[in-house]
């Protein structure tokens, strides 16, 4: 974590070549340091963040303005921080009998912002919940008294996680988490905020930026997909080669509780949709005993998606591992405990996340989990399938090698593929591909579960996903069409992305013929697309031409009355909720 | 701590948070002095001195300095010898 100072130095810093985020900030207490640490923060994640920083204490004026500067156009987030020390002087003021409702109101009060915010602007909106503290009016009964600050602080937080999954636009960033780790004294400065309403301490200021710019990240896609795991001493204490399977600190051996607790939150994130891989400098059967034999080991096998034992370099592995799960070296994260092998992959892949693990094993798990690494706005049970996926794709690859021809193989994969529009089912999926796409990405413009279920009622808008399945296993949904219509029997593709694990498939042509079929049922005759390069997405950047549209100024266009029908050896499977074209 | 000692350890502070390394801080130096000392960066310089000498000032302390040998004189009289 970096401290104050070194944020206010990168927050001068040049930001040329970055992504950038537009935001807003509304606190009800003074918000100067914090503005600081944030554009800091950005720095060091790449962003460049164009932050416009309301008055002290304007939270409501500005909401309700409808001329405010807020609700300029290309806002990408605003960000509301109210303060416990702040409420606490609410608190005070309000009737002694109105204080059992102290949290409710204040709810409905965000409740009401939101919406405002949410009816005038697209802007996604991230909050703090609040630091908790106990004022000492009621001592320990505080916890059986309603009407006490500390009950009504506690409740506001735990009905803003309520709000948070009601409303899709709604981010909260875990401010009393950051205080319970720094402890109340040093996240508080009493002789600052008396001074200058400055509410956090500046170390306590640098921390929440930095949180705060980890929710922003990964709205612009940054999340980590990837944990590779070394073995001998990170995974579990000893090594194994050596000192045999059965004698490796693990379960109740020696130091083997630090290694089974770091083995648990490993399983906890696979179970959550992080893909595990092993990268380990050994024979592969030796490195693979202790996850068959020794009955304390947390992971198994069937948990590790990619599994590397060797004795190459660890770089070149990791390269290996990055070719097989086909995603972007920035999101995936290495541990190991050799400071030798950490400072390799860091040298040679420096896009890859290599903590600095400390020394001590029993400090491991606390050191990885206040690094945040895992920072995630979107989770779905869809993303509990994804290790057998991939443990899927290394038999579709086994079967790849037996085929000469590549049509063959793909005829005999007896491909099905079910075209839906958004429901709640698949919203949740489909804003999460949205996320996560970087390479197959047409446009880049990210998705949110609001975006969608906006568009849901709206007729100039046509959303097609596409769930994949063949006779190994299902790929599940893994692509997504949005069609806008522009009149004048014109459409639009407004994006196309894909999971890069169906490349290959001709899951491309496919989707284009039923875009046609779309477009004649709307009685389009013209498709336009549009490719916008990113630093990630040069996969598709002859996408369209190779497609056979034709190109103009940068934008692609495709005759519906002359399109012939691509080969593709997928069918499609009937579905009674689109309409299928004659 | 002497204060000839706080004052050029607080010179190099003033230089770290301001950043400007041609700041020159003398005993009776006030805040119009020096352009980039506005009441931000005086928060700013509270904290980093509290943090450097291993000290708190009081909430009273950070208003009643008139000058900047006032704020040496603070620290000198908290930061342990050395």
């Amino acid at each position: 974590m970096e401290t104050f100072l070194e944020l206010k130095r990168n927050s001068k810093k040049p930001t040329d070549g970055f992504d950038r985020f537009n935001l807003a900030v509304l606190g009800d207490s003074a918000t100067q340091f914090l503005k600081i640490g944030l554009i800091g923060s950005a720095w060091n994640a790449r962003i460049q963040l164009d932050l416009w920083e309301a008055d002290f204490d304007q939270i409501l004026n500005q909401v309700f303005d409808m001329n405010s500067d807020l609700y300029e156009s290309n806002r990408d987030g605003v960000l509301l921080y109210y303060s416990s020390e702040k409420l606490w002087h609410k608190f005070n003021k309000t009737n002694a009998d109105e204080r059992e409702g102290f949290a409710s109101k204040y709810i409905a009060e965000i409740e009401e912002v939101i919406q405002t915010i949410g009816s005038r602007s697209e802007a996604k909106i991230i909050i703090y919940n609040l630091a908790e503290f106990d004022d000492a009016v009621f001592g320990n009964l505080t916890n059986r008294v309603t009407g006490s600050f500390l009950f009504q602080i506690r409740k506001f937080n735990y009905e803003l996680m309520l709000l948070s999954q009601r409303t899709a636009s709604l981010f909260v960033v875990d401010l009393n988490a950051v205080q319970s780790r720094m402890g109340r004294e040093h996240f508080h400065a009493a002789n600052i905020q008396i001074n200058s309403d400055v509410m956090m301490s500046l170390e306590a200021t640098a921390q929440v930026a930095q949180q705060t710019l980890k929710l922003i990240a990964s709205m612009k896609g940054r999340s980590k997909k990837c944990l590779i795991l070394d073995l001998d001493n990170t995974l579990w204490g000893g090594i194994v080669g050596d000192d045999g399977y059965e004698h490796l600190q693990i379960g109740s051996l020696g130091i083997g509780k630090a290694f089974s607790n770091l083995q648990w939150w490993a399983k906890r994130l696979q179970e959550r949709g992080i893909i595990l891989a092993v990268c380990s400098k050994n024979f592969e059967e030796v490195a693979k005993e202790p996850f068959e034999k020794h009955p304390d080991m947390v992971l198994k096998l069937s948990d590790i998606a990619v599994f590397v034992a060797n004795w190459e370099n660890k770089a070149d592995n990791i390269r290996h591992i990055q070719q097989i799960l086909n995603i972007g070296f920035d999101s995936m994260v290495f541990l190991d405990d050799n400071p030798f092998e950490r400072n390799i992959v860091r040298t040679s892949l420096p896009e890859v996340l290599v903590p600095e693990l400390p020394e001590d094993p029993a400090l491991y798990l606390e050191y990885l989990q206040a690094q945040n690494i895992f920072d995630t706005i979107i989770y779905s049970s869809f993303d509990k399938q994804r290790t057998e996926q991939y443990q899927t794709e290394a038999k579709r690859a086994t079967l790849l090698a037996s085929f000469t021809n590549e049509s063959e193989y793909l005829q005999s994969l007896n491909m099905t593929c079910e075209v839906e529009a958004p429901n709640r089912f698949n919203i949740p999926r489909i804003a999460q591909l949205s996320q996560r796409s970087n390479q197959f990405n047409l446009r880049t413009v990210r998705l949110t579960e609001a975006d969608l279920l906006r568009w849901e009622n709206d007729k100039s808008y046509e959303v097609m996903s596409f769930s994949l399945a063949d006779r190994y296993g299902d790929y599940g949904l893994v692509c997504v069409v949005i069609l806008k219509d522009q009149g004048n029997r014109q459409t639009f593709i407004e994006n196309w992305f894909m999971s890069c694990r169906v490349l290959k498939r001709g899951m491309e042509n496919f989707t284009l013929n039923t875009i046609v079929e779309k477009a004649i049922e709307r009685g389009w005759d013209r498709i336009h697309g549009e490719y916008i390069p990113t630093t990630k997405n040069a996969m598709v950047s002859s996408h369209f031409s190779e497609l056979g549209f034709l190109g103009y100024n940068g934008l692609w266009t495709l005759e519906v009355s002359d399109y012939e029908r691509k080969e593709t050896f997928i069918s499609k499977l009937k579905n009674p909720m689109i309409v299928q074209p004659l | 701590m002497t204060k000839e000692r706080v004052l050029e350890e607080v010179n190099n502070i003033f230089r770290e948070v301001l950043e400007n390394e041609l700041i020159v801080i003398l005993p009776e130096t006030v805040a119009d002095d020096i352009e980039e000392w506005d009441s931000l960066t005086h928060i700013h310089l509270v904290v980093q001195m509290e943090k450097h000498f291993k000290i708190k000032f009081s909430s009273m302390e950070i208003q009643s300095w008139n000058n900047a040998g006032e704020m040496v004189d603070s620290i000198a009289a908290k930061a342990p010898a050395q």
